[in-house]
């Protein structure tokens, strides 16, 4: 490294060690920031409607309404502990607009939470496939994981009634998850299956996915047509994709079964990053390239067909997300994942804001934005891609 | 370790990619595969690694059947370098090289495996690309930097398929050198499939050639590669030039296709 005989004046090489230490810096500081700007844009998005609430009032009213609910759980269920909590000498003030607990809290956050969850399991997903598949193109949307899995939730909701009778409403929301990742897995294995196949390049990969993609689009169509009048807005739903499915009891639901699958793929990430050397190397690297493959897309369908229960088809996030944090913070997988979903988070969160208030009172699908965004961005990836391959 | 192939073949369908290959390599030991293209050297590299499962004989280090011994070790034993290789757009070139570490890493790297890293890249005169993202390198140099994550990896068994395709002539001669320099200092071995012969010639202990998936000549450089060998396996005439400098081998024709 330090050559004497190195003329004075050039710069000498940095090692490997500096380098890798910089760059690792550098991309925890770009995390921390995007989650920085995840909270803000909740916070600020909360506080966007018919009824504006400043940003104080929205930090007071979720602050507020979280120590109301801890008192009462501690008096009901623990009067020892709740006593000793009623003798902090501190209480959270009550925001200053008094409907904002009831708007922030009852409404806004439960589809903020949606979102946020639905934008890290398709982006980390999206992410996860394009590793495994090593193909920069695929994500849950252009593989026809989305449209898979809403068909299976449609189906679930139609017959849902009929098969499970009297249960509980839990439990129809447990069956319309387990629809949709049956149908989820359904698709994913069948572009498995063609990804194996002899002569398949990217191109046709895609392509395949966004056919089976339509098959289930058309499913969906069906559905609608046979199914009664009431169910029918809610399958409209599903086809164009929303956040109206937002509810406390799904968002409850929804964040374990995003957050375990994103730890299990983090653990994935060094032989996701083994596996962009080839399926060749990383054999040689000792990684058992099928079984890899087989259990990361099962576990980036199972989030992200979670997610997509509740909401509909939103297409174009899981590329989107996984792209432009490839962009700014490298392939390494450790850090790709955990970025790219809450990338993922943000975009979705910011239009779905925007889907909510641009046309206001009307609401306008945040499924319709991701179209126009993601097929503008598909558009430019690839462009840009011409001549110089995308992964 | 000692390498111990015994009629190792492979069949896809009725062809026969390799047909019954036996030959063993010793520690510090250079071996070379020559052949025409398609005579089964690729499938022959990859067999070793496991890579293709074999249709039969058996591939042994020190005794062991390779199927037997677990990935992981196996991965600690043998280091590839494939004849196409894949890389992606936002990876850089240290990156790319600590691959070859992935055994030993368990989630964060330690400045010890960077410094293995660091080694490598030194090794091939790479170190001052260490920051550049793989698509801003010629292809030569990135056909270097698989070679480092090969180096990096510190197998006992090196197998290259065509590691010099890709370089200019005096990289060539700098890879081959660098290479059976450290595979001697090591007391590693090397397999390596090329295509030039005089490279086969000047850094192979031994060489084995194919043809049509056979094993039509083992032994020392200068036993094997013969023009009656080259005439027979490639269809091309040679001569053999000696001087200070050592033994060349020249091919001046293409024999006419009569019968193959």
């Amino acid at each position: 490294m330090s050559d004497p005989s190195c003329p004075p004046g050039s710069a000498p090489q940095p090692s490997v060690n500096t380098l890798y230490k910089a760059g690792s810096r550098r991309r925890i500081i770009l995390i921390a920031a995007l989650l920085l700007g995840v909270v803000a844009a909740a916070i600020l998005s909360a506080g966007i409607g018919t009824v504006s609430i400043s940003p104080e009032d929205t930090v007071l009213a979720v602050a507020h309404a979280c120590a109301v609910s801890i008192q009462n759980f501690l008096h009901t269920y623990l009067p020892a502990v709740g006593s000793w909590y009623d003798a902090i000498p501190f209480t959270v003030p009550a925001p200053s607009n008094p409907q904002a607990e009831l708007i922030v809290v009852g409404f806004r956050l439960p589809r903020i939470f949606l979102a946020i969850l639905t934008g890290i399991s398709l982006a980390v997903a999206g992410a996860v496939m394009q590793g495994l598949l090593r193909n920069p193109l695929v994500s849950p949307f252009t593989l026809g994981l989305s449209s898979a899995a809403s068909f299976g939730a449609a189906i679930a909701i139609v017959i849902g009634p009929a098969v499970l009778g009297g249960l509980l409403a839990i439990g129809s929301n447990s069956f319309i998850i387990i629809m949709a990742f049956v149908f989820g897995w359904l698709s994913m294995l069948l572009v498995y299956a063609i990804s194996r196949a002899r002569g398949v390049n990217q191109a046709t990969l895609v392509l395949s996915g966004v056919v089976i993609g339509y098959i289930f689009s058309a499913g969906i169509t069906a559905l609608q047509y046979i199914s009664s009048n009431e169910k029918l807005r809610d399958l409209m739903v599903w086809l164009m994709g929303g956040m109206w499915g937002a509810s406390w009891g799904a968002v409850l639901l929804l964040i374990p079964l995003t957050l375990i699958p994103f730890f299990l793929l983090e653990r994935m990430a060094w032989d996701l990053n083994a596996l962009s050397a080839g399926d060749d190397v990383a054999k040689n690297l000792g990684i058992n390239v099928n079984r890899l493959r087989l259990s990361g897309l099962m576990i980036s369908t199972f989030a992200a067909s979670c997610c997509l229960a509740f909401t509909g088809i939103i297409g174009f996030i899981g590329l989107m997300g996984p792209h432009i944090c490839r962009m700014i913070i490298g392939n390494d997988h450790r850090y790709l994942i955990p970025c790219a979903g809450l990338m993922g988070a943000a975009i979705l969160l910011v239009s779905d804001t925007a889907a909510r208030t641009i046309m206001s009172p009307v609401e306008i699908p945040v499924g319709v934005i991701m179209y126009v965004l993601g097929g503008i961005f598909f558009l430019f990836l690839i462009m840009r891609a011409r001549g110089r391959g995308l992964y | 370790m000692e390498l111990v192939l015994e009629g190792v073949s492979k069949a896809y369908g009725t062809q026969m990619a390799l047909d019954g290959v036996s030959f063993s390599v010793h520690p510090g030991e250079v071996v070379a595969l020559v052949g025409p293209n398609g005579s089964g050297k690729s499938s022959l590299i990859k067999a070793i690694a496991t890579i293709h499962t074999t249709t039969g004989g058996t591939v042994s280090i020190d005794g062991r059947d390779v199927r037997a011994i677990d990935p992981i070790e196996l991965a600690m034993l043998l280091g590839y370098v494939p004849q196409g290789f894949s890389y992606t757009l936002y990876s850089t070139v240290f990156e790319t090289v600590l691959m070859g570490r992935r055994r030993y890493i368990k989630w964060s790297v330690s400045d010890e495996e960077l410094s293995r890293v660091q080694r490598a890249l030194d090794a091939l005169e790479m170190g001052q690309h260490a920051a550049k993202f793989m698509d801003e390198l010629s292809g030569g140099e990135r056909q270097k930097v698989f070679i480092a994550r090969a180096l990096a990896q510190e197998p006992r068994i090196f197998l290259f398929d065509e590691p010099t395709s890709a370089l200019d002539i005096r990289y060539q001669i700098e890879v081959m050198e660098t290479m059976r320099r450290i595979t001697r200092e090591q007391n590693s071995s090397m397999i390596v499939a090329v295509h030039d012969l005089n490279l086969a010639y000047r850094y192979a202990d031994a060489v084995v050639v194919l043809n049509r998936g056979k094993m039509v000549g083992y032994g020392k450089p200068c036993d094997v590669l013969t023009p009656d060998c080259i005439r027979s396996v490639y269809g091309v005439d040679s001569f053999a030039v000696e001087n200070e400098y050592g033994k060349f081998i020249v091919p001046f024709r293409a024999r006419e296709s009569s019968g193959i």
